[in-house]
């Protein structure tokens, strides 16, 4: 994913109310071409409600939207056909077989009917669902019929994909697949999915924004989010450890902490990096350096900290 | 579109057991009260060719045929309307539809064309039942047309309301109870007016069903029809509009 891909999904200032109780305080976002953004946040934080406003399910109160340069509210139809949607609830008839089900999926899409047999197949093979066509939806397991769900989403090729929660409920192995078609998709198609499972953001996502309240806290790419509030260091252990004055002396460490017999964790300056010049010295005074790690809080961490800062 | 959606609808009814109950169970009931009608006719049948202008077989069998139909087509409807919108609402796939590149018109009018099919084939039976009589006699084809049309009229006007019902709520039940109370309101309204020319008969499908019923092609009845229906339609697609903002 390149900064110069074409934006496919903006939307601007979108504001949603229930009754008198606005939910969605001025939401912003922007996707590119080939990128996953994930939308990541506590219950309640108006994730679906976001999502459903992107796919045209709910039309927001103030705000524009705007998919592959269709404004959706009022070229909503050619915008439509340019997304995909799989809601939190499946939109499943449970009494349909996969195939009529995917077919008619396509139909509704506007996939040209010469088109619609390869679709399908096509689907069929990237969903794993090659031995399911003519099963009745209601008799196939929540994790097959969760693969049913993305297949609606993706059968018309979409430009934009929004997933709500598209792992919830299924097994790690199942999890697993989706994850990886998800990926894949990604690498094609603009993708814009909501969950509160941080190890997802960290496996497929590009980029995350936090939702908290309503409103965007913190959005930044996901390897940075993992940087968010913690001082760069690395945690070294030397099996024949030198004394500690030694290791304060090296250029560009600012602190050393004892952690244990052999380990250390080495703070220093955000933009420079003495592991280098550490591992030179431990080769040459026989320290017996064996392990390197790098200093990284765990997603949760991060996120548990953004969404209590804002609350201050 | 529209014809994707009511293909849809129009397959779906036929997944369910149900359905082929209910027209199994309708075939019965009309051909028994068919074959009732026929034989009541045949015993006065010999001093009936006594009289001057005697009355013909349609208007003997079929017209109180198609009365029934019309009976039976307001309890029967609200069954099948009662699905329309708010069994999607209540499984959440409505959401399929409304994020779909289709308009709230052709999902409303997908759906009415789609029962319609449906209900256009229990009324064909019935024609065709009727129309077995030409094996042996004359028929009065002008009295059978309008009675079809008339009665092709009144399924879709309870439709068209059936469905404006079912949009209003999320339980498929409640909309067809209270489908069934507006008709049913709708036509002791019709029986209980004294004069004939009361306000509020002619507010009423089933008094505007009597015309064609009897064999007037009546173009008052035909506009009533047209915009009762119409009506109904626009209004459920403004709700299914409203759904998008309110729910």
């Amino acid at each position: 994913m390149s900064v110069t891909a074409p934006i496919t999904l903006s939307a601007r200032n979108l504001i949603r109310r229930f009754g008198q109780r606005e939910v969605i305080h001025g939401i912003s976002l922007e996707l590119r071409h080939g990128e996953v953004l994930g939308l990541l946040g506590h219950n309640g934080a108006g994730k679906s409600t976001t999502l459903q406003m992107l796919a045209g399910a709910l039309l927001p109160h103030s705000g524009q939207i705007e998919i592959c340069g269709f404004d959706l509210s009022r070229q909503s139809q050619n915008a439509k056909a340019r997304t995909g949607f799989l809601p939190e609830t499946l939109p499943i008839y449970r009494e349909m077989s996969v195939n009529d089900f995917l077919i008619f999926a396509a139909k509704l899409h506007r996939v040209p009917r010469a088109q619609i047999a390869d679709a399908l197949s096509e689907t069929k093979r990237r969903c794993g669902l090659q031995d399911n066509g003519g099963k009745i939806i209601g008799t196939l397991s929540k994790g097959y019929q969760q693969r049913v769900g993305i297949a609606q989403a993706i059968i018309h090729q979409p430009e934009v994909i929004i997933l709500d929660e598209p792992t919830v409920g299924l097994d790690p192995s199942q999890i697993r697949d989706i994850r990886t078609l998800i990926r894949e998709l990604g690498n094609m198609h603009s993708i814009i999915l909501s969950t509160h499972l941080l190890g997802e953001v960290e496996s497929i996502c590009d980029r995350v924004e936090i939702m908290h309240h309503g409103r965007l806290i913190y959005g930044n790419s996901s390897t940075k989010m993992q940087q968010y509030g913690c001082q760069p260091g690395f945690i070294v252990t030397l099996l024949a450890p030198p004394a500690l004055s030694e290791l304060q002396a090296i250029a560009e460490v600012q602190q050393v902490d004892q952690l244990s017999a052999s380990q250390f964790r080495i703070l220093h300056a955000a933009n420079t990096n003495p592991s280098a010049a550490l591992l030179a010295l431990a080769a040459q005074h026989g320290w017996q350096a064996e392990q390197l790690v790098p200093l990284r809080t765990r997603l949760e961490d991060v996120f548990m900290q953004i969404t209590q800062d804002d609350k201050l | 579109m529209i014809l994707t959606i009511a293909h849809k609808e129009f397959r779906s009814l036929f997944v369910t057991p149900s359905t082929w109950l209910i027209l199994g169970a309708l075939q019965f009931i009309l051909a028994w009260f068919f074959l009732a009608r026929l034989d009541a006719f045949l015993q006065v049948q010999t001093q009936l060719a006594q009289l001057a202008n005697a009355p013909g077989v349609t208007i003997a069998v079929a017209t109180p045929l198609f009365g029934t139909v019309a009976m039976i087509l307001m309890m029967l409807i609200p069954i099948f309307t009662m699905r329309l919108i708010a069994e999607e609402r209540r499984n959440q796939t409505l959401t399929l539809l409304m994020s779909a590149p289709v308009s709230d018109s052709h999902i409303v009018l997908g759906k009415f064309i789609g029962l319609m099919l449906f209900l256009l084939l229990i009324i064909t039976s019935c024609i065709l039942m009727v129309l077995t009589l030409a094996a042996g006699t004359q028929l009065d084809t002008g009295l059978l047309l309008t009675n079809a049309l008339g009665i092709v009229l009144l399924a879709a006007s309870y439709v068209a309301l059936g469905m404006y019902v079912s949009s209003l709520t999320a339980q498929p039940v409640v909309a067809a109870i209270c489908a069934l109370a507006i008709f049913f309101g709708l036509w002791l309204m019709e029986v209980s007016a004294i004069e004939n020319d009361n306000i509020w008969r002619s507010l009423t499908p089933t008094s505007h069903f009597q015309s064609f019923n009897n064999g007037l092609l009546n173009s008052t009845d035909l506009i009533f029809f047209l915009l009762f229906c119409t009506s109904f339609l626009l209004l459920t697609i403004r709700r299914l509009h409203n759904n998008r903002i309110y729910s």
